[in-house]
């Protein structure tokens, strides 16, 4: 473990990088997503195309994809712009359903007392709609921010620097301190990022704090965050 | 798009399909790696997700288990385990049966905790074991979920299995990385393809057995013949129903 310890810049350096590529696909998917979540929801004949079409992009292995998009974009090779991409496409392949299903959630009654008290389209979709799929919004979002931070490190395969490198240089030169400091930094982001995630859904969305007090809601409250952990 | 014109011309040459380091070969590599380790998987997840879907312990574990795997890197999981057990394929299974066991565990245990609590005790009322209840009712209602954790288990190690050509065990990505050393593109670019085109082919397939293995009485009631429904929202896959956590 001295390796970690002797090492600690080049960690502290590589986990910049790595937040620089996980960062822009996980913000890029959650602005992406929501206006086609709820185009989905929406107009309910786009619904199963549009979420079969985006959800197959989540079967594309991530090397592939990494390998492929130069060829697309017509961008270098060890373009970190690769990487941000195939990210947001991951991200908006799982996070459309997020959208869709948050804004499917929403009761319809609460819609149309909205409509009755007169708020526009526009208003009820700022002020209703989408605080009301927060909880939802959110509980894909993380998925989004974790997975973004893990699949970042496949990166160093194709040569684009992350804490991914730890684990080829690592592996190429034998020291498995090395792999264990990339495994754990890793692992570590992506439970800060969620973490920070959180917190900040309980800043935007005050009320599922509350509601999560009376003791069914507690339950209720638990049972989502559990799920959020588990998709 | 010079560039997929190549790469095409190099897949569709026959020369490039023969022989031991041929494409035929290492396509049959990549699916002997994945279906093994995916089976493998499945010994040891099937079982403990029925037990814990069915009886509720150990909930928490496998949900953490299954949540905390999106946040574990696989390359790292990979190098790890190849530098400890040597190159070679050993080391490389073990690291796909390690990644695929959480899925295939979590698509049980919801599949399992996603059947109604009432179906459940009726059958219970009639007479059965817990294990006639478990084979003969909860599994082929929960089955079209029980395939999506099959499924994605599927799709990850399809995807790491080419990855796992990095520590030298065979299969579409040592074409992949061959080419990475090199530095010749065409060869990456079709590697890439072939295990895109892969991964969709087997995506669609287990998209297609999700759906004919729903048992008719279950799709009978989706039609609206019968009139109870199921109160529980069906799971989708590694996300357990939120309501009843009885």
């Amino acid at each position: 473990m001295t390796w970690i310890v002797d090492n600690l810049d080049l960690i502290g350096e590589l986990a910049l990088v790595h937040l620089r590529l996980a960062v822009p696909p996980i913000v890029l998917a959650f602005v992406l997503s929501v206006p086609i979540g709820w185009f989905a929801w929406r107009y309910a004949w786009s619904r199963g195309v549009l979420l079969s079409v985006i959800g197959l992009i989540y079967a594309i292995p991530s090397l592939p994809l990494f390998v492929a998009l130069p060829a697309i974009l017509g961008t270098s090779r060890r373009s970190e712009l690769n990487v941000i991409v195939a990210l947001a496409l991951y991200g908006i392949a799982l996070m459309v359903r997020s959208a869709a299903d948050g804004f499917g959630g929403v009761d319809r009654d609460v819609r149309q007392a909205a409509t009755g008290v007169g708020f526009s389209g526009w208003r009820r979709f700022w002020q209703v709609d989408l605080p009301l799929a927060g909880p939802v919004l959110l509980a894909g979002l993380r998925v989004v921010a974790v997975s973004s931070v893990s699949l970042v490190t496949v990166g160093a395969v194709i040569g684009v620097q992350s804490l991914g490198s730890l684990f080829t240089d690592g592996f190429q030169r034998g020291i498995q301190a090395e792999i264990w400091a990339g495994l754990i930094a890793t692992m570590l982001l992506a439970f800060a990022i969620d973490g920070l995630l959180v917190v900040a859904g309980r800043l935007v969305m005050p009320w599922t704090r509350a509601s999560a007090r009376d003791s069914g809601g507690r339950r209720a409250g638990r049972a989502r965050e559990r799920e959020a952990a588990a998709v | 798009m010079s560039l997929f014109a190549d790469a095409f011309a190099w897949l569709l040459d026959p020369a490039n399909w023969e022989g031991p380091g041929g494409i035929g070969v290492l396509l049959l590599q990549h699916l002997l790696i994945t279906f093994g380790a995916v089976a493998i998987a499945c010994g040891i997840g099937i079982p403990l997700g029925m037990l814990v879907g069915h009886t509720g312990r150990g909930r928490e574990v496998a949900v953490a288990l299954s949540g905390g795997l999106r946040a574990l890197p696989s390359l790292g999981v990979l190098t790890l385990v190849a530098l400890w057990v040597g190159i070679g394929v050993a080391g490389p299974a073990v690291a796909l049966i390690v990644l695929a066991v959480p899925s295939v565990l979590a698509g049980t245990y919801s599949a399992i905790e996603s059947v109604d609590r009432r179906t459940v005790d009726a059958a219970r009322g009639m007479g059965m074991t817990e294990r006639q209840i478990i084979l003969g009712v909860e599994t082929p209602i929960g089955l079209p979920t029980l395939i999506g954790g099959v499924r994605s288990a599927v799709l990850q190690v399809v995807a790491t299995a080419t990855l796992a050509a990095y520590v030298g065990a065979g299969g579409l990505g040592g074409i992949l990385f061959l080419g990475l050393k090199t530095g010749d593109y065409t060869l990456m670019l079709a590697a890439s393809i072939l295990v895109i085109a892969l991964a969709l082919v087997l995506d669609g397939a287990f998209a297609l057995l999700q759906r004919i293995v729903v048992p008719a009485g279950v799709r009978a009631t989706r039609s609206g013949t019968l009139r109870d429904r199921t109160t529980r929202r069906s799971a989708s896959m590694g996300q357990p129903a939120i309501e009843g956590n009885n």
